[in-house]
């Protein structure tokens, strides 16, 4: 892209000015709860800073701990939470997401356990919650029980890094209707007139993956990243939230300036490792003070 | 049958197949579906494969009619499609020849694939070789020590052998790290993917290249018998062998096609391989298709002798084929294969793979009653070389208990 409006890598930030642009296309009867994902965007967008976005695996160390971290991540300030359903063959993850899925299955999580976490979360705060799964498990739940008992539970958003958009229109049908926002993701090989396909059929918000690759932390960031954030956002009806491979307050820092958010979940794990929730939350509270650091317009 | 419901709609056979998979690969899979596309209607592409299939794999592969085999199973004729005389010694070289060129076609200089026993894991790195690709292949390290011949080939063919050491550490596992490779490298990297599984279009990519086998076979057998077979028996893993063979009579109801599945130590005890005989539908490597799974969707470990069947998922367009009632699927246990292993090598003096003795101790055990059929045609998927020094462990290891 060229042009007076052209942004130079980390130079100039984005516009703190409300969007305008409709941020959820509603196809079905909403319940009142549907569209907090959109609303937690749109405020964040009012007050000129992007949406912190921590990805918790659920059951990792232990359901208490999962509990305690969902918690204290929303009181770090995180705007969205997205809750994971650890998978025995996460094929989309680095080593870091692996091997906090197999452990919360070795400790026993389960499809019902995470819902479990959620509703005991909704007793704790309000913080919208995205459900992050493979396909499998929901489907071997029965994909309409699934949908109704996350909605249940208390999710707002649906997930399913395996079921890109247009893959299974009928499944595809069936999480809109049921209520819950599904949030598709884009990557740097979506074809650009995809991603307004992709746009189309999402809720809440749309997912930039910021780089070809698996989940994991990353000590850089590719140089090209704030002109694809900047492509995808002109295309999509949709916030953008970045995620894969955002690692520490500087690199949160500097796709707040581009992104209207920001995921984060590898690197969460391993302040998990290092010092416990403690650690963890601090780690987020870091990531949210940088984030919302303002910037003198370029 | 209805020929139409086979062509796959969307990547779909029936219900099952699709393309379950992470956003990143979808370009990717829109550019191999495309250069497969053109490549089909490309007489050079042909004209190439062919001629290599003929001067450099081999082919056509003899039918051969197994004499003492027969006597032994108490029937009538039994024919053994020789896919162990390829080059590399089994089916799957048919498969890598066809997808190195359309990696050359699409510009790509890196290939990278998953492997069981090996024997797709060298077939790639064959190919790779004499079209001068990089190669990196990905193989659960209890594979790497139970196929240590075939791991030596591979580095000898100059491929660069990954030991994947998460989950169970076999083909399932392999083939996730392949996946997450290719996410990773997806500009410059081709997946050589080894069997009728994963996202359209692989499955039919791969049923296609492997096609060869069940169009020589129809073609020798009415040269043999004036007739068609009245059964044709292969075993099945992720079930490219099978495809290969079963795909020219699909369209014949009056053939039997009998898939054989490692029922490992007994489908009861569990240990296992037996996907479309034990598992329900899922979503494993891209694709809907049976699979070995636990109550909360959770994929279970497989169990075979056999490294190239232990795998928890199936070919979707089998799971297909056996909901239609077009084919249908048994099991054989790793003792019987094990039977298996010796008869045919004392037999006819052709020591199979592990995979292709689980078809030839179904052919053993029910001969009589196949042979009423008509004649019985076994794909001989692989020759058993790879799989001699394991074997012999397995017997000095049960002679010591």
């Amino acid at each position: 892209m060229t042009g007076p409006n052209e942004m130079l890598f980390g130079l100039q930030e984005k516009s703190s000015v409300p969007d305008p642009r409709p941020s959820s296309t509603p196809t079905a009867p909403l319940s009142a709860d549907t569209g907090k994902i959109a609303v937690a965007f749109r405020r964040c967008a009012e007050e000129g800073r992007a949406a912190l976005v921590p990805y918790i695996c659920a059951g990792y160390r232990s359901r208490e701990e999962t509990l305690e971290l969902l918690v204290a991540a929303a009181d770090a300030g995180a705007d969205v939470l997205e809750l994971g359903v650890p998978f025995s063959d996460p094929l989309a993850d680095g080593p870091t997401i692996q091997r906090a899925s197999y452990e919360a299955l070795r400790a026993g999580m389960t499809v019902r356990g995470v819902l479990d976490l959620l509703r005991a979360f909704r007793e704790e705060r309000e913080t919208p919650v995205v459900i992050f799964t493979y396909l499998n498990p929901i489907l071997r739940f029965g994909a309409d029980e699934f949908l109704q008992a996350a909605r249940e539970a208390g999710a707002q958003g649906l997930l399913v890094t395996d079921l890109p958009a247009g893959a299974d229109p009928e499944l595809e049908g069936k999480i809109r209707s049921e209520a819950l926002d599904p949030i598709l993701l884009v990557a740097p090989t979506t074809a650009p007139g995809r991603v307004e396909e992709v746009s189309r059929g999402g809720r809440g918000f749309l997912y930039y993956i910021s780089r070809t690759g698996v989940t994991g932390s990353r000590s850089a960031l590719r140089e090209s990243l704030a002109k694809e954030v900047e492509e995808v956002r002109r295309r999509s009806t949709l916030p953008v939230a970045v995620g894969f491979g955002i690692s520490s307050p500087e690199q949160a820092e500097l796709v707040a300036q581009w992104a209207d958010g920001v995921v984060v979940g590898s690197a969460l794990v391993e302040e998990l490792d290092r010092g416990g929730v403690a650690d963890a939350a601090k780690f987020l509270g870091a990531l949210r003070g940088a984030m919302d650091r303002r910037h003198a317009p370029g | 049958m209805n020929s139409k419901a086979v062509t796959p709609d969307m990547g779909r056979f029936g219900s099952f197949g699709g393309r379950y998979v992470p956003e990143t690969l979808v370009a990717a899979l829109d550019e191999l579906d495309s250069a497969y596309s053109a490549a089909g209607r490309d007489p050079a592409f042909h004209e190439e494969l062919q001629a290599l299939l003929r001067d450099f794999v081999g082919r056509p592969t003899p039918l051969y009619r197994a004499r003492r085999l027969e006597e032994a199973a108490g029937g009538g004729p039994i024919y053994l499609k020789r896919e162990d005389l390829n080059h590399t010694g089994a089916h799957k070289i048919n498969n890598t020849m066809g997808q190195a060129l359309l990696a050359r076609r699409m510009g790509k200089r890196r290939v990278i694939a998953e492997t069981g026993a090996g024997q797709h894991g060298v077939a790639t790195a064959t190919a790779c070789a004499l079209f001068d690709l990089e190669c990196v292949i990905y193989m659960g390290d209890e594979d790497v020590e139970r196929q240590g011949l075939n791991v030596y080939r591979m580095e000898l063919l100059g491929a660069e052998v990954r030991a994947v050491s998460a989950g169970t550490r076999t083909l399932k596992d392999a083939t996730n790290e392949a996946i997450r490779d290719w996410v990773t490298n997806v500009t410059d990297t081709h997946y050589i993917i080894g069997s009728v599984v994963g996202p359209d279009p692989f499955p039919r990519i791969v049923r296609d290249f492997q096609a060869v086998i069940g169009r020589e076979t129809r073609e020798q057998i009415q040269t043999l018998e004036g007739r068609l077979p009245g059964v044709v028996v292969a075993c099945v893993g992720g079930g490219s062998n099978a495809m290969g063979i079963f795909h020219a009579f699909v369209e014949d109801p009056g053939v039997d096609l009998v898939g054989v599945e490692a029922a490992g130590e007994g489908v009861a005890s569990g240990r296992h391989s037996a996907s479309l005989s034990e598992g329900r539908p899922g979503v494993l490597h891209g694709a809907l298709s049976y699979l070995l799974q636990d109550e909360d969707g959770q994929v279970a470990p497989a169990h075979s002798v056999s490294a190239g069947l232990d795998y928890p998922g199936v070919g979707p367009e089998h799971a297909f084929l056996m909901e239609a009632g077009r084919a249908r699927y048994v099991s054989v246990t790793d003792h019987e294969a094990l039977g298996a292993f010796h008869r045919l090598s004392r037999l006819e003096g052709i020591i199979p793979a592990l995979e292709t003795a689980h078809a030839l101790a179904f052919v053993l055990a029910e001969g009589k009653e196949l042979a009423e059929h008509g004649p019985v045609v076994v794909s001989l998927s692989g020759r058993g070389d790879k799989d001699v020094a394991h074997v012999a462990g397995i017997e000095r290891a049960g002679a010591r208990e």
